[in-house]
């Protein structure tokens, strides 16, 4: 049974098209057969994040148009068999697609592959609308900070009113220094405001920029992040996996700092 | 004193947390118009059975009120009433 995900987060900048790279490709390493849609017609974007540019012959408004047939515009991962993106165009808007024409395209798309991720544009106009209208199941990408959770808020509300009730929170971007020092909402704070099951906590990590300078997924490698991106797509595909403990780099200093801070909640 | 105040001083978490609880209670509400039609009418309902109303006059809203326990989003109705219905089932 193939499930169609959308990840989108509303506030635009919070991780969506880096979670969609790290997770599709999470995936695949796992054995699925797997698509990955760029729906941010005018303002494509997955297919550098997957290093795959180059290679862009049609893209999505093609294939709707009808001017390609789906394989022909489907772009195969440099490392992965499995996974595929299809790649939005780069030079249209976002009214040449319809939520209906979207919805047709991906029930096709269903009967070849396991995993149908769709990654949604910033906003809540026309291509956020495209992008929920085909999924079975949402995953909501938000930071630790005001403005990402109050437009993820927002967009919960819209998924539900939309009939996508399955909706998944990763919180991106934490950094648990800060939030020892109380200068960041923890993960508590963050699943206790929006009240959504949370399927991702992952860390602040600069190997993010790195990987997304090279063109390669950091999913699987020993950096906090790509450990984080491939316990969540162990958790799409169904298995249990225990969220991993940020605490571990603390050292010494910092131990000892957290000893004082405890005493002073105590206090206050 | 000082040193007291430095203990006590709320964390920027504290306060973006608590920012947000209301922010979201109030975004919800004007959101979901929908909701906020079915729970007029659900009302109009239940007080039909007690007395006569004046359903047009009828305005439900979710606002900020003051309270000891500091600013908490509240159900305002305002319900005109034109008659109470006196036989009792």
């Amino acid at each position: 049974m193939s499930q169609v995900i959308v990840v989108t987060s509303g506030k635009g900048g919070v991780g969506k098209t880096t979670s969609t790279a790290n997770i599709g490709t999470g995936l695949a390493r796992l054995g699925y057969k797997v698509v990955l849609i760029d729906t941010d017609i005018g303002l494509r974007n997955l297919d550098v994040v997957m290093g795959l540019e180059n290679r862009i012959v049609y893209n999505l408004v093609d294939v709707i148009e009808g001017s390609c047939r789906i394989r022909q515009a489907l772009i195969k991962d440099k490392r992965y068999s499995t996974l595929y993106l299809m790649p939005s165009a780069q030079t249209r808007d976002k009214s040449a697609v319809s939520p209906l024409q979207m919805k047709k395209l991906v029930d096709e798309l269903r009967e070849d592959f396991d995993f149908v991720l769709l990654d949604c544009p910033a906003g809540i106009e026309q291509g956020f609308q495209n992008a929920i209208a085909a999924a079975d199941r949402a995953i909501v990408v938000t930071t630790p900070e005001v403005s990402a959770i109050r437009d993820a808020d927002r967009i919960i509300g819209l998924l539900s009113a939309n009939e996508v009730h399955r909706i998944d929170l990763i919180i991106n971007r934490i950094r648990m220094d800060m939030v020892r020092r109380g200068d960041m909402m923890s993960v508590e704070d963050v699943v206790g405001l929006l009240a959504v099951d949370l399927i991702g906590i992952v860390p602040d990590d600069e190997n993010i920029v790195v990987s997304t300078n090279q063109g390669e997924p950091l999913v699987g490698s020993d950096a906090p992040a790509g450990e984080a991106y491939r316990n969540i797509s162990c958790r799409i595909a169904g298995e249990d996996v225990p969220f991993m403990d940020l605490e571990r780099p603390l050292g010494l200093l910092s131990r000892v700092r957290s000893m004082f801070r405890k005493n002073r909640e105590a206090v206050g | 004193m000082k040193l007291m105040d430095f203990f006590r001083k709320k964390s920027s978490r504290d306060i973006a947390r608590d920012r947000l609880k209301l922010l979201l209670v109030s975004d919800r509400a004007s959101c979901s118009t929908q909701i906020m039609e079915s729970i007029k009418n659900d009302m109009i309902q239940v007080i039909s059975k007690y007395m006569v109303i004046d359903t047009e006059g009828l305005d439900i809203q979710i606002t900020m009120a003051e309270s000891e326990n500091g600013t908490l989003p509240v159900l305002f109705a305002n319900i005109p009433i034109r008659d109470i219905k006196t036989t009792e089932k």
